[in-house]
């Protein structure tokens, strides 16, 4: 059983959909990260998505790759992370996967950062730069401490792929439909419906849709066909323009966009 | 000791390699794989690469053999596989008309590459322009200046260069780029990747195509001395141009390989790329291999004189020789390597590239470790024209400006 599962489902049935929301630990500062994800979390963010700073991050955007660099010039460790979600538990109780490429993990120890994760009050992790066929270590232990493991699928995943991602995910699978793509919203709209439907003809693991969403009719419509919406650059933008308000007031905004 | 170490295919070698990459690259990885393994076995492809490199990249390349530079150091002979002299000054060239090749075969109209000092971007330019691609190649804005001639090489040649300002804006920075350009044009685009220090296909895929030098230069070495050598040595950064010579020697037994790599101010400073002598295993750029990290993953900065070498990641299959204990790897510093330059051109009248004088600056540390009357084969990978500006300013040579 996933928590996060269970919110998706009960959001699903309800007509409400899902807000995913993303932030950097350690962004600008350790705290500051705390504050922010209590916030998107008590403002409508059903779901909250910490990213790991880190050194080569190949597969984010501008926004993002900034954000995290200036985490790290600020001092962000590892070992803060876990002292992040501890600070967001103490405030609200809502679902909360952490973001990482694979080295940090690999780096720190499968085993420990897995036990940091349950012990921290995580529910699992997403890893968009670890594929299930090299992921054997991180689903056993996944299993055994019962933590959310997101794999990712893309528009050029074969169906064999769309189907193994899919099922060897636990909480939801990813589907990325923007990544590296540039183009019009109602493109990114058909390529991400194009997957969503190949992830829903293929098993019944839900999914959730990272597609450049940052208005509040994005997050209805996202949520018409996919089970939750992604949601991290407008946040981080929203942030660094106007601070914690201005977060506070794009959450209060893109939840809008929830039944 | 195991002997059938050059049947290795990937995707792993031993606990290294692998495809530590995002899911949208990988049906890009298994088009190029699948095209790659049918092209390998389709004999019309096989000889049209062979005949590419006997029309247009100068092969085979001729061994020259270095007693001035050999009588410095003692008792051996030195000899070189004159990469040098390919069709664009480097061992580069081997990969890129094979790799250009099966963008051919994949009906792909745009390459994309990343470069470090240059001259695999001077390389895939130059074979863009062969076979009528267009081409991107990606360079740290660092190197840029550093390689200018090389920058405007390539845009003689017709390439676009995009300086990479994000990280330390170096050849690991390039990488990170051209993979998200590749991200999002796979349809159309082949990224002919320069090292073998990335995801399965390429470390198999870019070896096997540089193996054409030790292959040659086993056969040469046997017709010139009657005997294969005590020793093969190279530079190497990534590991590809040591890779190619080494591959073919795997199951010589007696034949010992070192790799020196870039220890820049020192190899007990914090200002060196050497990646094998002092890093640790990790995932950099798809592969797990050793590299250089701090405590928490992070990747550290390389440094080093040669920015070819610059680079803070190596080939999963170096990770496993050396795991092994089948080839040796050590530390060059930037002084030590500029000595080997201009020793290697006052003496010989060659200018090997920077990267190159790492291997040669490795002869002082052999004398020490092989018996005397030892052979050696060192693979002189690059030619410095590129370099005169670095050591210009080195040596003093340029006078005032």
């Amino acid at each position: 059983m996933s928590i996060t599962n269970d919110v998706l489902e009960r959001n699903k049935e309800s007509g409400r959909g899902t807000l995913i929301g993303y932030y950097p630990a350690g962004y600008p500062t350790k705290q500051d990260s705390i504050d922010s994800l209590v916030a998107m979390a008590e403002n409508g963010c059903d779901i909250l998505e910490i990213g790991v700073p880190y050194s080569d991050p190949a597969m984010d955007g501008l926004v993002i790759q900034h954000a995290t660099e200036e985490a790290i010039a600020n001092g962000f460790k590892l070992r803060d992370l876990f002292e992040i979600i501890k600070g967001v538990r103490e405030k609200v109780d809502t679902p909360l996967l952490v973001m990482s490429y694979w080295n940090p993990v690999l780096s720190y120890g499968v085993e420990k950062f897995s036990e940091d994760l349950v012990s921290s009050g995580a529910q699992g992790m997403i890893t968009p730069d670890l594929i299930p066929d090299e992921a054997s270590k991180w689903i056993g232990l996944s299993d055994q401490h019962n933590l959310d493991r997101v794999f990712l699928v893309a528009p050029s995943s074969s169906d064999a792929r769309v189907e193994n991602n899919s099922k060897s995910s636990k909480g939801f699978v990813y589907s990325v439909s923007t990544m590296g793509i540039t183009g019009e919203r109602t493109e990114l709209d058909r390529i991400a419906r194009s997957v969503v439907s190949r992830v829903k003809s293929l098993g019944d693991t839900p999914t959730c849709v990272g597609v450049g969403v940052s208005t509040a009719d994005q997050v209805r419509e996202v949520n018409s066909y996919a089970d939750g919406a992604i949601v991290g650059t407008a946040f981080v933008k929203a942030y660094q323009q106007g601070g914690l308000a201005g977060l506070v007031s794009k959450t209060k905004e893109l939840a809008g966009g929830l039944g | 000791m195991q002997t059938n170490l050059r049947s290795q295919a990937g995707p792993y070698f031993g606990e290294f390699g692998g495809r530590f990459v995002a899911e949208p690259l990988i049906a890009a990885l298994d088009e190029l794989e699948a095209t790659y393994l049918a092209a390998k076995a389709d004999p019309s492809f096989v000889a049209e690469l062979a005949e590419l490199h006997k029309t247009y990249t100068g092969r085979p390349s001729i061994i020259t053999e270095a007693q001035r530079v050999a009588s410095q150091f003692g008792d051996m002979r030195i000899f070189l596989k004159r990469e040098d002299l390919n069709h664009t000054g480097s061992h580069k060239i081997n990969n890129v008309m094979g790799q250009a090749l099966l963008a051919k075969r994949m009906g792909k109209k745009r390459i994309i590459a990343e470069t470090g000092a240059g001259q695999h971007g001077v390389a895939s330019a130059t074979a863009a322009a062969y076979f009528g691609l267009d081409c991107v190649v990606y360079m740290g804005e660092v190197d840029t200046e550093r390689q200018a001639l090389n920058v405007a090489r390539m845009k003689l040649l017709g390439a676009q260069v995009i300086p990479v300002t994000t990280g330390s804006r170096t050849l690991k920075d390039a990488i990170n780029e051209a993979l998200r350009d590749w991200v999002a044009n796979g349809d159309n685009t082949h990224y002919l990747l320069g090292t073998v220090a990335v995801p399965h296909p390429f470390p198999t895929m870019v070896r096997d195509f540089h193996s054409v030098i030790g292959i040659e230069a086993r056969a040469q070495m046997l017709e010139l001395t009657g005997r294969l050598p005590d020793a093969v040595a190279a530079c190497i950064g990534g590991g590809s141009n040591a890779i190619g010579i080494f591959h073919p020697f795997l199951d010589d037994q007696d034949v010992a390989l070192w790799g020196f790599e870039a220890a820049g101010d020192g190899i007990d400073t914090p200002k060196h790329a050497a990646t094998l002598s002092r890093g640790r295993p990790g995932v950099l750029h798809g592969a797990r291999s050793y590299m250089l990290q701090d405590e928490d993953g992070q990747t550290m900065e390389s440094h080093s004189i040669s920015a070819g070498l610059d680079y803070p990641g190596v080939g999963p299959e170096h990770s496993w020789l050396k795991d092994l204990g089948r080839a040796n790897y050590f530390g060059i510093s930037d002084a030590e390597a500029m000595e080997a330059m201009r020793l290697l051109s006052r003496t010989e009248g060659i200018i090997p590239a920077i990267e190159t004088a790492h291997a040669l600056a490795g002869m002082k540390h052999l004398s020490t470790v092989l018996p005397a009357g030892a052979h050696i084969l060192v693979n002189l990978s690059g030619r410095g024209d590129k370099d005169m500006e670095t050591a210009g300013k080195y040596f003093g040579l340029l006078g005032d400006k």
